[in-house]
């Protein structure tokens, strides 16, 4: 072979033995472009837990826990929102929602002691048609949806507009966190579905 | 010329002295007025203790103190306080501190200790919280009495009230705690004789039916109640019950000779106050229950619920809460706060604020329900529910906070949180809801659940027995109608009325040692 036909050989084999390093590294690596972990941020569209929310009975005297699918999320503060935000929809047929109208979720938090922080428009102030017993279901509807699907948390306080409230209607007293309160809850049975298990499990 | 100006001089050196002796003599009058002397009562002995008024507080000199309890006590005019010694066992105070260290344990005190001139002045509270805990013998203060007793001495409280005008006339004379009486009559009056050393008296009962009047007798131990003209061979029964001895009294009436009849008809109903049974009828405010405070719910801007032919609650609530304050005033003769008396905001302390420095001895916030269908109807009534912490302070009475004092350690001070003021009336409150749903339903329709605990802001701070009824649904039509008529808000008036009647001695009871 001659010197020419040698130095030919070796540039190949140089350039052969490159490209094969580099698409090694390149299959071995992760790429340097970041991924948007969308599991860790935002619920999973096809997945949902089953929760225990809370309604008026249809004569509005007390309230019926309905079971109910609600979109799965990660962490007890997101779930917690995806809980009230269906909370507030419109109420399955024969119940009558008792949060009222237009209510939304500002933010949820959740402090180191296990209690709920609920923000919620003024809409709940604005819009309540009064009296104690509808002030009575609207307070415990939303504290006892947090507390029975979220073992986490203990007790809720009721925030308007970002601000601590003497009241929603002029009645009960939502200065401090509360406890969930079985006293106004009214067994379905006959015109519901049974109350779901605390421990709700997702499904898909 | 030159005497007239010294006249000139003299004369307004004179009007300027009087100026200030006159200035000075009604701030002098005030600091220093002398109340009704206390009488101190042991089992062998009784003694009159003079007693000063300083800025409002009622004080004794520590050197009567010292002389009637045979105590030795010391100046320290260094530290400006004094010790005072009992066997063995010492009571340390400084001026102008409204504390004192009793053996070792700090104690709290209406006011300051105080000086005047050479003397020491101490709150008659003194007595019974610093001397009492190291004295070989109970010293008890009863204030309104103006008795201080010292030793194992009986003093049982006397009440005297009328239930009925009549003919006959029914009164009742309570005596607590139980205690033996013999009864009785002598010349147009019943003479009741109680095994005792003497007595506290909560009355006078003014002339009220065939009864002139009710006193205390000549003998510390003997009750007087003297009867009319027209009064009959009283009728007397006596039953212990409750830690108390109940003397029931029925005066008849009997035709008076040379005496022209007293055409005033008897009232037919002795249960409850109708129209005509409500006329005064000279009961005396019982200190269990002198003040009412009636809160009428909304008002202004916040309507509260309207019903659907537009009836809104706060007109509602505030126009029973005026029907009953009337019947209160007249029957009972009791104060009435209204929290509002025309149409406008309040805030909910505020309401309770009212009642508390008002010093209300129960509270009823009037309101008018309303819910998310028109079947609900009816009355409901409402008691506080204690959360973790108003049952944490229940339980303990009151929350214990030391604070560092300036002569070193520390001292304990007994704190009620305002928003938890409540806390200690829960079970009063519940009774009160108990009489109420009652009474309500013999006039009234009930809901489903006429009695339900919740957190309810204004009966959490109020420091008295407190309720809220909400009177009817006014979002049911038909309760709407009947709730804008003079007949549904007279009945709920009424009821009430006699709920508080009926509460008053639930408060008597349970108010006796």
């Amino acid at each position: 072979m001659s010197r020419r036909a040698k130095a030919y050989l070796l540039a190949i084999v140089v350039a052969a033995g490159a490209t094969t390093w580099s698409l090694v590294r390149l299959l071995s690596e992760p790429s340097p472009t970041p991924v948007t972990t969308s599991e860790t941020t935002a619920p999973v569209e096809t997945a949902h837990i089953t929760a225990t929310l809370y309604y008026g009975s249809s004569d509005g005297r007390a309230l019926v826990p309905v079971r109910r699918d609600v979109p799965l999320a990660t962490g007890v503060v997101e779930q917690g929102r995806q809980i009230l935000n269906v909370q507030f929809q419109d109420a399955p047929q024969p119940y009558v929602q008792v949060v009222p109208k237009g209510t939304k979720l500002r933010a949820f938090y959740v402090t180191d002691r296990g209690d709920a922080f609920v923000d919620l428009s003024g809409d709940v102030v604005s819009a309540h048609p009064g009296g104690s017993t509808t002030e009575l279901l609207t307070v415990y509807a939303i504290v006892n949806a947090v507390t029975a699907n979220l073992p986490a948390i203990q007790r809720v306080q009721l925030l308007v507009e970002g601000k601590e409230v003497d009241t929603i209607a002029g009645h009960v007293d939502v200065r401090r966190p509360l406890d969930r309160d079985a006293t106004l809850v009214r067994d379905g049975r006959g015109d519901a579905p049974p109350p779901a298990p605390q421990d709700s499990k997702p499904k898909k | 010329m030159s005497r007239g100006r010294v006249t000139r001089a003299q004369t307004c050196g004179a009007l300027v002295a009087l100026l200030c002796v006159a200035l000075a003599t009604p701030q002098l009058a005030q600091d220093t007025a002398s109340p009704a002397p206390l009488t101190l009562v042991s089992k062998d002995w009784r003694r009159t203790i003079p007693t000063t008024t300083t800025g409002g507080r009622e004080m004794i000199a520590l050197d009567d103190v010292a002389s009637l309890f045979q105590v030795a006590v010391r100046e320290d005019s260094l530290a400006g306080g004094f010790t005072m010694t009992y066997r063995g066992k010492t009571i340390v105070a400084s001026v102008d501190q409204p504390m004192a260290s009793v053996d070792g344990r700090i104690v709290t005190l209406p006011s300051p200790i105080t000086r005047a001139g050479r003397r020491w002045l101490v709150p008659i509270e003194f007595l019974p919280r610093a001397l009492g805990p190291i004295y070989d013998q109970r010293i008890d203060l009863r204030r309104a009495a103006r008795l201080l007793l010292v030793g194992d001495v009986r003093i049982p409280r006397v009440a005297a009230r009328v239930d009925f005008p009549g003919p006959p006339t029914r009164a009742a004379i309570v005596i607590t705690p139980a205690t033996p009486v013999t009864i009785s009559n002598d010349a147009g009056r019943l003479i009741l004789r109680v095994e005792a050393d003497a007595l506290e008296p909560v009355f006078p009962v003014t002339a009220t039916g065939l009864i002139d009047g009710v006193r205390i007798g000549d003998q510390p131990n003997v009750v007087i109640v003297a009867l009319s003209r027209q009064a009959g061979m009283p009728r007397t029964t006596v039953a212990t019950a409750d830690n108390a001895t109940r003397v029931a009294i029925e005066v008849p009436f009997v035709e008076p000779r040379n005496l022209t009849p007293d055409p005033k008809p008897p009232t037919t109903d002795p249960r409850l106050p109708s129209s005509e049974s409500t006329r005064p009828p000279g009961l005396e405010p019982r200190p269990a229950l002198q003040t009412l405070a009636i809160d009428a719910g909304h008002g202004g801007d916040e309507i509260g619920v309207r019903g659907v032919k537009g009836l809104e609650e706060k007109h509602l609530t505030l126009d029973v809460a005026r029907r009953l304050r009337g019947l209160i005033e007249r029957g009972l003769g009791l104060r009435v706060i209204l929290t509002r008396d025309d149409d406008r905001v309040i805030g909910i302390d505020e309401r309770a604020a009212a009642a508390n420095n008002g010093k209300a001895d129960l509270l009823l916030s009037l309101h008018a329900n309303g819910a998310l269908s028109g079947s609900p109807s009816g009355a409901e009534i409402y008691y506080e529910r204690l959360d973790r912490e108003g049952e944490a302070v229940r339980q303990s009475a009151a929350t214990a906070v030391s604070l560092p004092v300036i002569s070193g350690g520390t001292r304990s001070i007994e704190v009620v949180p305002w928003d938890l003021a409540q806390a200690s009336h829960v079970e009063a409150s519940a009774m009160l809801a108990s009489v109420i749903e009652q009474e309500l339903r013999q006039r009234v329709p009930m809901g489903q659940r006429p009695i339900q605990q919740g957190p309810m802001r204004l009966l959490s701070a109020a420091n008295m027995p407190a309720v809220l009824v909400e009177m009817a649904y006014l979002t049911n039509s038909a309760q709407e109608k009947a709730a804008g008529g003079d007949e549904f808000k007279n009945a709920v008036a009424q009821a009430l009325y006699n709920a508080i009647v009926r509460f008053r001695g639930y408060l008597e009871e349970t108010s006796a040692p």
